[in-house]
C-alpha cells in the first residue's frame, strides 16, 4: 500500500510535467497539424538558461532564498524560450506551411539537432548539477514521502493549466486560437490574423516548456543538453494518448501516462518475478503510444476525424 | 548496363563505357585516398556501408513515402545477430551451448547474410504490421519509439540471461572469412599487398553495388510503381486495386533487410558492437543522407550517403587545422561541428531544395507541394 501511494504521487509529479509539455505539442498540432519535434529542446534551453541564471544570482547574492532563485531562473528562462520558439517558427516552419507533411517534420528534426548542438557548445557536454533550492525535508503523507518541490510541481501545474483553460475558453485571443484551429482560412476572413495567432500559440507552448524545464532541473537536480529529448517524446505520447490537438486531452493524457509509467516501473519487478526491472520504465510510454495509435488513434478525448490524404 | 544510366538508354556503347569507367574509379578509389592514410579508406568502406543503409531507408521513405525514424534498429538487429552467431559470447555464457558446440560458435558469412536479411525483414514486418495504418507523422514517432525500445532492450538484456552483455557490448566478433581467407589479415596478390581495410572496402562495395541493382530493379517493377502510387496518394492507390497494406509491409521488410545485412557487415568489420552505435542520431544521419541526396532518387541517395559519410573525415582534417590557424585554438570540435552542419543542412535543404541535391528528373514522379486545408 505504501509503495502504491508513493508511486501514485510520483506518477502525478511526472504526469504534471508531461501535461505541461504536452500542451505545447497539442496546441501547435491543433492549429498547424505539425509535430514540433524541437519542443523538447526548447524545454532544455529553458532549463539550462534558468540554471545559469541561478548560478549567477547565487554567486552575487548568496543570501537569497531558494524559491526566489528558482523564480528568477524561470523569469529568465521564459523570454529566452519564447524567443527561440518564435525564431524557429518564423525560420523553419512558416515557409513550409503548405509543403508536403514530410518537409516540416524533417526541418523540425534538423532544428532539434541544431539546438542540441548549440546548447552543447554553450553549456558543455557534461551533466550540470543543480543545487537543492527548496527544502528537502520529506513530508509524510499516507505512508509515502513527498518533498516540497514535488508538491509544488503538482500544485503549480494545476494552476497553470487552469489559467490556460481560462485563456483558451474565455478570452478573445482564446476564441481566435480555437477558430484558427478549426479552419485557418475562414478564421482569417473573420478578422483573425492567423500568423499572429500561430506565433502566440508557439509562445505559450514555449513558456510552458520553460516552466516544465525549470521544474525538471530543480527536482532531478541535474541539467544536460540532451535532457529535452525523453520528456519531449513522452509528452508527445501523452498528447496522442489524450487526443492530439485537444487541450484537456493533453492534460489528462499527461497525468495518465505519468501514472502508468510510475506504477509500471514500481510493479514490473514483482509482476515478472524480477526478470524485468524498473530500467524498462521508458518502454512503457512507447507501448502506450503504439497501443493508443492502433486501438484508438484519435486518443481518449479526441474526436474521430477523416484521414487527410 | 543501360539500367545504370537511363539517360543513355538508346546508346548502349556509351552506357557500357560509363559503367566500366565508374567501376575502374571505384576499384581504384582506395589506392587514391589511401595515399592520405588508412583512415580514409576506412571512411570509404563506411561510405559503402552507408550507401546500403541509405538505399534501404530510401525504399521506405523515398519510394513508399513512409517516414521511418527508427531505421537504425534493423541495423542493430543485423549487427547483434552476427555478433551472437560469430563470437564466443553465447558459448561463454550458456554452458549447454558450449557443450553442444565444442569448437565455439563461428558461422560463415554466406549463412549470415541471408539470415541477417531475413531476421531484419521479420522485425520490419513485426513493426510494420500494427503501425502501417497510421498517418505519416504518427508513423515517424512510433518508429522512433521502436528504435528506442530496441536500444533499451540491447542495453538491459544482460540480466537475468546475458544475451547482449548490456552497455559493454559484445567483443571478439569473428572477421569475415571468404574462401578460407580472413579479411582481418592482409591479402598478398603477388604484385600488390591489400591491407584488411581495403578488403572490407571491396566486400562492402560489392554488396552496395548489389543493393543498387536490386533497388533499380525494384523501382522499375510493379511493386516499385505501387510504392510510388501509395506515396503520391494512398487512397487513389487503393482505388487502383493496390493492396496498400501488403505493399507497405513489403517496403518495410525489404528496407529492413538491407539494414540487417549492413549491420552484420558493420559488426564483422568492427569486431565489436555496443548499443551506443545504434542511437537515434544514427537513424537521423541515415535519413539526412536520403533527404539531402534526393528522396526517392537512387543516384541522389548514393551521392548523399557518400557525401555525408566522407564528410566527418574531411572535417576532421580541415576544421581543426583551420581553426588553429584562424583563432590559434580549437573553438568547435570536429564532431560537434559535424552535428551542427547536419542539422543546418536538413533545415536549409528542406527550405530551398525540398527534393534534395540531385532530385529525380521525371515529371510527375515526385509529389508537388500540395495545398492543405
Amino acid at each position: 500500500m505504501d509503495t502504491f501511494v508513493q508511486q501514485v504521487i510520483n506518477g502525478l509529479v511526472l504526469g504534471s510535467l508531461y501535461s505541461l509539455i504536452a500542451l505545447g505539442y497539442t496546441m501547435v498540432y491543433g492549429i498547424l497539424n505539425l509535430i514540433n519535434f524541437a519542443h523538447g529542446d526548447v524545454l532544455m534551453v529553458g532549463a539550462l538558461t534558468a540554471v545559469s541564471m541561478i548560478f549567477v544570482l547565487k554567486a552575487q547574492f548568496p543570501e537569497l532564498p531558494g524559491w526566489l532563485l528558482l523564480l528568477a531562473g524561470t523569469v529568465a528562462a521564459i523570454p529566452v524560450c519564447v524567443a527561440v520558439s518564435l525564431i524557429i517558427e518564423r525560420v523553419a516552419y512558416r515557409p513550409l506551411r503548405n509543403a508536403p507533411r514530410l518537409a516540416p517534420l524533417i526541418t523540425a528534426i534538423g532544428v532539434s539537432i541544431v539546438l542540441q548542438t548549440l546548447a552543447m557548445m554553450i553549456w558543455g557536454r557534461n551533466y550540470i548539477s543543480v543545487p537543492q533550492l527548496l527544502p528537502s525535508e520529506p513530508i509524510q503523507f499516507l505512508g509515502a514521502t513527498v518533498t516540497v518541490s514535488k508538491l509544488a510541481i503538482i500544485v503549480l501545474s494545476a494552476i497553470i493549466m487552469a489559467g490556460l483553460m481560462l485563456l483558451v475558453n474565455r478570452t478573445k485571443l482564446g476564441r481566435a486560437m480555437r477558430a484558427t484551429a478549426e479552419n485557418p482560412r475562414v478564421a482569417g476572413l473573420m478578422g483573425v490574423n492567423p500568423n499572429y495567432v500561430i506565433a502566440v500559440t508557439f509562445a505559450i507552448g514555449a513558456a510552458l516548456a520553460a516552466v516544465a524545464g525549470v521544474m525538471i532541473a530543480a527536482t532531478y537536480s541535474v541539467a544536460h543538453f540532451y535532457m529535452g529529448f525523453m520528456p519531449g517524446l513522452k509528452a508527445f505520447t501523452a498528447a496522442v494518448l489524450g487526443g492530439i490537438g485537444n487541450i484537456p486531452g493533453a492534460m489528462v493524457g499527461g497525468l495518465l501516462l505519468g501514472l502508468i509509467e510510475s506504477l509500471g516501473a514500481g510493479y514490473i519487478g514483482q509482476l515478472t518475478g524480477g526478470v524485468l526491472g524498473s530500467h524498462y520504465q521508458d518502454v512503457f510510454a512507447f507501448i502506450v503510444l503504439c497501443a493508443v495509435l492502433i486501438l484508438r488513434p484519435s486518443g481518449l478525448l479526441g474526436e474521430r476525424v477523416a484521414d487527410r490524404a | 548496363m543501360t539500367s545504370f544510366f537511363p539517360q543513355w538508354r538508346d546508346n548502349p556503347t556509351a552506357a557500357l563505357i560509363a559503367t566500366f569507367a565508374l567501376a575502374a574509379l571505384l576499384i581504384a578509389a582506395p589506392f587514391v585516398v589511401g595515399q592520405l592514410g588508412n583512415a580514409w579508406v576506412r571512411a570509404l568502406a563506411f561510405a559503402a556501408l552507408y550507401v546500403m543503409l541509405a538505399l534501404g531507408l530510401n525504399i521506405v521513405v523515398g519510394f513508399a513515402g513512409l517516414l521511418d525514424l527508427g531505421y537504425i534498429a534493423f541495423y542493430a538487429v543485423g549487427a547483434y545477430m552476427y555478433a551472437l552467431l560469430a563470437s564466443p559470447h553465447l558459448t561463454d555464457n550458456f554452458a549447454a551451448l558450449a557443450a553442444l558446440l565444442p569448437n565455439g560458435f563461428h558461422n560463415p558469412i554466406w549463412l549470415v547474410i541471408p539470415l541477417g536479411a531475413a531476421l531484419a525483414a521479420l522485425f520490419g514486418i513485426i513493426l510494420g504490421a500494427p503501425v502501417l495504418k497510421l498517418r505519416g507523422d504518427y508513423l515517424a514517432i512510433v518508429t522512433l519509439g521502436f528504435g528506442e525500445i530496441i536500444r533499451i532492450f540491447l542495453n538491459n538484456l544482460n540480466a537475468p540471461l546475458n544475451l547482449t552483455n548490456g552497455p559493454q557490448g559484445i567483443t571478439l566478433i569473428d572477421p569475415v572469412i571468404i574462401a578460407g581467407h580472413s579479411l582481418a589479415r592482409p591479402l598478398d596478390l603477388g604484385f600488390v599487398k591489400l591491407p584488411s581495410v581495403y578488403l572490407y572496402y571491396y566486400l562492402f562495395l560489392f554488396l552496395a553495388v548489389l543493393t543498387v541493382i536490386v533497388c533499380i530493379n525494384l523501382q522499375n517493377s510493379r511493386l516499385g510503381r505501387a510504392w510510388m502510387a501509395i506515396r503520391e496518394d494512398d487512397v487513389a492507390a487503393k482505388a487502383m486495386g493496390i493492396n496498400t497494406r501488403n505493399v507497405k509491409l513489403l517496403a518495410f521488410a525489404l528496407g529492413a533487410s538491407f539494414g540487417g545485412v549492413a549491420g552484420a557487415m558493420f559488426s564483422a568489420f568492427q569486431g565489436f558492437v555496443s548499443p551506443e552505435s545504434f542511437s537515434l542520431m544514427e537513424s537521423i544521419i541515415v535519413l539526412a543522407m536520403v533527404v539531402l541526396g534526393g528522396l526517392g532518387h537512387i543516384p541522389g541517395v548514393i551521392v548523399g550517403a557518400i557525401l555525408l559519410a566522407m564528410f566527418p573525415e574531411v572535417l576532421r582534417h580541415t576544421a581543426v587545422p583551420l581553426q588553429e590557424q584562424l583563432f590559434g585554438k580549437v573553438l568547435i570540435d570536429a564532431e560537434v561541428l559535424r552535428m551542427l552542419l547536419y542539422g543546418l543542412a536538413m533545415v536549409v535543404i528542406m527550405l530551398y531544395r525540398p527534393k534534395g541535391l540531385w532530385p529525380a528528373p521525371e515529371h510527375g514522379r515526385l509529389a508537388e507541394p500540395k495545398a492543405q486545408g
